[in-house]
């Protein structure tokens, strides 16, 4: 872990990216629906006045724009809350973005239940399930401020839409340094050879947090940052699980249709083991600080340390 | 309220409050002791983020008490971000995704109609909120379905999250809008309650659906807060919550040379 860098959300990143963007390449454009202080694409708007369009409070229209702009040989990075960039918008996404495969990068902001005292509506438990399901979309979930500003440098040259999530919390550093790529987009961050910890966003740390404790008795845990939810890396993915024999994943989204299903599919198709998903458990969230939701929701270092327990404990 | 929440959007709670008064405490017929009475008026808050003149004035009925709101947005307190229909009493609907309020009101409106119910629907919503699809395609649904029993109020106080309305995305003429689309319209001081009491009551006999365009002050009342973008969704410091709540309350603010200014009617 790069302990010594102060913590920065990982939405920071986008805005600092987008910025860096915009200096490089002339064809990058950028949306957004009266949120540009929240999701920083603010930063790029300042910067680049004539390339920015706020919508206004209008996130269906923001989508079918992005897809005109894409038509129109720009490369657009539309931003808004993650419940209303998938959820309000979806069939612009579904029709206007995915099917005809248009590069428009879809960057939604406060991702989770971090989100926090806004409540329930504002957080968005389900977008990663919503956005795995279109054909050709790319799911990304980055786990820190770097490999955020790496992910948004490197989404320019990738072809095809691709869904970006970021959070609203100040998250602990885990790269070092901006990564060049995502590569297939799961990064083994920890050998083990007891259970898998797959995980994705701010449960990224946790995970390694986990598996220090899970140590301290006598269980050896891998921990595999999962970027890529969408396509994931089916081969580290199926590896870890060989490896291993049994996993816990561990997301900030409900655990159906998340990093859990990607995770269990792959697990059917190639590779059946026994998984505990940790995640949010097909309930709305409701208001509260980000690290009492956290708690009261099950989302904790002491709680997947728990279900990794539980998991070994069942028999492989 | 919103201080010891530590977030939270009084902007547009202020810009409201006169609006929400009038309704809770002259226009609508309601009964804090039974919430679900089938009779009632009901107010809609589809600017959910301004929760807090809601619950306040939820609280000042009698709904709940008053002590409440100090817990708002707390984890297990009922007062949750945005409104919620299950966990509030008084709370007619759920709200907080923007534009879908009047959509909800339509639906309501049309099945107080199929029940013969007397009660008339006020919908608040914001200028922000009027770019929203969806907002006109209520609009022309209310218009078809020639709904007398509906009343919307815009909060038309110039401003929304990234800045004012008119530089974000243009919503204006909000009346002309309104009015093609077949709505009957006015314009009001929504800091004037003399006036905004009496279109109120008058929007009751209009046959078909009215829009009260009602022009306000975001942040009203509170002098360093009125009319600023920032003060949209940002919890003021304790200190700033006493200067404040001495301004609303018409007295002076110790150490100010300015004496808190008063209810100058359109302001
Ligand atoms: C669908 C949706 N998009 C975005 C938001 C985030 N948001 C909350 S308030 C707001 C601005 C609203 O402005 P306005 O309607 O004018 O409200 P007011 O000025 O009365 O506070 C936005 C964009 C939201 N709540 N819902
Ligand atoms: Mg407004």
């Amino acid at each position: 872990m790069a302990a010594e860098l102060k913590p920065r959300a990982t939405r920071e990143a986008y805005g600092e990216a987008l910025l860096e963007l915009g200096k490089r390449h002339d064809n990058v454009v950028a949306l957004d629906a009266d949120l540009a202080g929240s999701t920083k694409s603010g930063q790029f708007a300042k910067a680049f006045p004539e390339r920015f369009f706020n919508v206004g409070v209008a996130e269906a229209n923001m989508m079918a724009m992005a897809a005109g702009f894409a038509i129109g040989g720009k490369v657009p990075y539309a931003s808004t809350f993650a419940v209303f960039a998938t959820g309000r918008a979806y069939d612009q996404v579904r029709q206007s973005i995915a099917q005809p495969r248009l590069p428009v990068r879809v960057c939604a902001s406060h991702g989770g239940l971090t989100v926090g005292e806004d409540g329930c509506t504002h957080q968005s438990i389900e977008d990663i399930g919503l956005m795995r399901l279109l054909p050709n979309m790319k799911v990304v979930v980055p786990a820190d401020f770097n490999q955020t500003y790496g992910a948004v440098l490197e989404s320019y040259k990738t072809e095809g839409p691709m869904y970006i999530r970021t959070g609203r919390p100040k998250t602990p550093f885990l790269y070092p340094e901006p990564p060049a790529t995502l590569g297939r987009g799961a990064d083994v961050l920890r050998e083990g050879s007891d259970i898998s910890l797959l995980a994705c966003g701010i449960m990224v740390v946790r995970a390694l947090e986990a598996a220090e404790e899970l140590k301290k008795r006598d269980i050896s845990a891998e921990v595999v940052n999962v970027s890529i939810i969408k396509p994931i890396d089916v081969d580290t993915v199926a590896a870890s699980l060989a490896k291993t024999g049994c996993a816990v994943t561990a997301e900030e989204h409900s655990i159906i249709g998340g990093l859990g299903d990607a995770v269990q599919e792959v697990a059917a198709e190639y590779c059946p083991v026994r998984i505990g998903r940790l995640g949010i458990k097909d309930v709305f969230g409701k208001s509260g600080t980000p690290d009492q939701l956290l708690e009261e929701f099950h989302l904790t270092t002491e709680h997947m340390v728990g279900l990794a327990e539980q998991v070994l404990a069942s028999g492989k | 309220m919103v201080t010891e929440a530590g977030s939270g959007h009084p902007g547009g709670s202020l810009s409201s409050a006169d609006i929400v008064t009038a309704l809770f405490f002259h226009t609508m017929n309601h009964r804090p002791d039974e919430p679900k009475w089938p009779d009632r008026d009901r107010f809609i808050l589809s600017k959910g983020h301004c929760a807090p003149v809601l619950y306040a004035a939820l609280a000042r009925s009698g709904y709940f008490p008053v002590c409440d709101l100090l817990n708002l947005r707390k984890i297990d307190c009922h007062l949750q971000g945005h409104p919620d229909m299950n966990k509030t009493r008084g709370v007619e609907i759920s709200s907080g995704s923007l534009g879908q309020g009047l959509s909800v009101s339509v639906g309501m409106a049309l099945a107080m109609r199929l029940d013969g119910l007397p009660g008339q629907i006020f919908t608040l919503m914001g200028d922000g909120e009027s770019q929203e699809g969806e907002v006109w395609e209520a609009v022309m649904a209310g218009a078809h379905y020639k709904l007398s029993n509906l009343t919307a109020i815009v909060d038309a106080n110039g401003l929304q999250i990234d800045g004012f309305t008119r530089d974000v995305m243009n919503v204006e003429p909000l009346p002309a809008k309104f009015e093609a689309f077949g709505w009957t319209a006015k314009a009001i001081d929504g800091h004037d309650m003399a006036q905004t009491v009496e279109v109120l009551d008058w929007s009751r006999s209009v046959d078909g659906p009215v829009a009260i365009i009602a022009k306000t002050v975001k942040g009203k009342g509170v002098s360093f807060m009125e009319n600023q973008a920032g003060w949209h969704g940002k919890a003021p410091t304790v200190k700033e919550a006493e200067q404040a709540i001495m301004e609303l309350r018409g007295e002076a603010v110790p150490g100010s040379e300015t004496p808190a200014e008063g209810e100058t009617v359109g302001g």
